[in-house]
């Protein structure tokens, strides 16, 4: 198994040494609530076709940073452009146009949990491809389905699934709308081993097959390893190192170190 | 209050706290009344969303019938055995049928509705919105380029300023066939002949002003328990702080609410 996850990774890299153009830039990013300063003039890119993966302990600003890019956070200084355009200057419908092409798995799924898997795919269609019939909505829900492998939920509640099974409907209901960017919060949090592996390789298969740009926050050391084209790591909101995963691993600093052993 | 304080200190403190209370309620009506203003500014701007509008329609309205239709006969029937005592000490009991309709239709019809919708309806808005605020699913509305402001707080809004007039309008009319069965325990009556009695004191004043105040109840009710819920911190404890005080919130809303209809009423009168 530990042969097959470096064969994945080595194949990623050598995919990610093709990738030049930036979708996601951010220049000086800071942001604070009350008297805690969360981010301290963050700066990264991530280029097409890109994973980066995003380390750091708890509370180092990681989750705030992606909700930045989307909107549900506001930076309080610095620039955050997304597919080229620059979140801070968007009015709501055109930030909505953004969101449309930026796909965000939440931590712990958030489906909806008064609807069925059904609903809950068919939800974003029934908002945003209007003109969509309904076989073709149909079929892009058994194709999402079918590529988490979960097509037998498709009558389930929420509550009946198991936390990797919420994880991968979370991903099949926000890949419907073939985002361009995906942005994962702590994608394999709360699972075990090897629903944990599962989930990475279901990230790698997707991004693979739909060619999408992704910022992957995590703790889980074998997902970085599997799904990371580069890691940035970060400690009480500031950029401290950055790199592949070999590279940081052989690191010399203890905190760094600290992730990998 | 920390110990050793003397009685300045201590008074200090006191008025520090009471301070911080006052100012925490400005805070929350001013933000109550920035929540309000969202709505009416969606509100009024297309597209509606007619599915999830009628499903809270039936939930409003469908899923309260019961409990608001027994409550009304049971509130018909004790209005009714306990005035006709004193209403039989006047030889009054032929006005029995109109002190019942005019009581019912002017307040008690209109304000027991509301507050069972208080309990039922805005307990439920107020947990389901916080546990779905808890949960994250509406910061993933949000990221799905749905706006959970239109989706969530304005069809639910809608949904009980439109069904609880109908909602109080139906328990006006079973507090009515209370009174008419409790009528006929001691005396024999007609149906025909006590809704003419009833219906027939019953004036403009009387039914108007009663029936606008109940979309002002549903109003209030549908937007506090929204509020509550839009506004749960996280963590599964908010959920329940969140119903909680959408339910003694919305319930003292509707007091004022009828307080102010009273008086505005007594104006036109």
């Amino acid at each position: 198994m530990t042969q097959q996850i470096n064969d994945i990774a080595e194949q990623k890299r050598i995919a990610g040494n093709e990738q030049q153009e930036p979708v996601i830039t951010i220049r000086g990013l800071k942001k604070s609530f009350k008297d805690h300063n969360v981010l301290q003039s963050v700066a990264l890119e991530v280029h097409k076709g890109e994973n980066l993966v995003i380390l750091g302990k708890s509370g180092s600003g990681k989750s705030v940073l992606i909700k930045c890019l989307v909107g549900l956070e506001w930076p309080d200084e610095g620039e955050i452009s997304v597919l080229g355009q620059d979140i801070s200057t968007l009015r709501y419908d055109e930030l909505n146009a953004l969101r449309v092409r930026v796909g965000f798995l939440f931590q712990n799924a958030a489906l909806y949990d008064s609807m069925t898997v059904r609903e809950n795919l068919s939800f974003p269609l029934r908002m945003h491809k209007k003109t969509m019939t309904q076989e073709k909505k149909d079929a892009v829900i058994m194709e999402m389905l079918d590529n988490v492998g979960l097509v037998d939920a498709i009558d389930q509640m929420p509550s009946r699934l198991s936390g990797g099974q919420s994880k991968r409907i979370g991903l099949a209901r926000t890949l419907i709308l073939r985002p361009e960017i995906m942005l994962y919060d702590e994608p394999t949090t709360g699972l075990d081993t090897g629903t944990s592996r599962e989930i990475s390789e279901l990230m790698v298969r997707t991004k693979k097959k739909y060619n999408i740009s992704s910022i992957t926050i995590t703790h889980d050391m074998p997902c970085a390893k599997l799904t990371a084209d580069r890691i940035i790591m970060m400690k009480e909101g500031v950029v401290v190192a950055e790199g592949s995963y070999e590279e940081l691993e052989k690191s010399e600093d203890e905190w760094i170190r600290s992730f990998f052993h | 209050m920390p110990p050793g304080l003397n009685p300045y200190q201590k008074a200090k403190v006191h008025v520090t706290q009471k301070r911080s209370q006052l100012q925490r309620f400005f805070h929350g009506a001013g933000d109550l009344v920035s929540f309000a203003g969202r709505y009416f500014r969606e509100v009024v701007r297309p597209p509606y969303e007619w599915r999830e509008i009628f499903y809270q329609c039936y939930l409003v309205g469908y899923k309260s019938i019961f409990l608001i239709g027994l409550t009304a006969f049971i509130m018909g029937v004790v209005l009714t055995i306990q005035t006709r005592p004193s209403m039989a000490d006047f030889g009054a009991i032929s006005l029995i049928p109109g002190m019942i309709s005019v009581s019912v239709v002017r307040e008690i019809g209109p304000v027991i509705t509301a507050l069972i919708c208080c309990g039922k309806i805005g307990s439920r808005m107020g947990a389901e919105l916080g546990s779905m605020k808890v949960t994250e699913q509406i910061d993933a509305m949000e990221v799905s380029a749905i706006n959970p402001f239109r989706y969530l707080v304005v069809t639910r809004t809608l949904a009980t300023t439109l069904m609880i007039p109908l909602l109080a309008i139906f328990a006006d009319a079973i507090a009515l066939y209370g009174g008419f069965v409790a009528m006929n325990i001691h005396d024999t009556t007609s149906l025909r002949h006590f809704f003419v009695a009833a219906l027939g004191h019953l004036g403009f004043i009387d039914v108007v002003p009663s029936i606008i105040k109940t979309f002002f109840f549903g109003f209030v009710i549908g937007l506090i328990g929204c509020y509550k819920g839009w506004h749960a911190r996280r963590g599964t404890e908010s959920v329940g702080v969140a119903a909680n005080s959408a339910v003694v919130a919305s319930s003292l809303a509707v007091f004022i609410i009828d307080m102010l209809a009273a008086q505005i009423t007594d104006l036109l009168l």
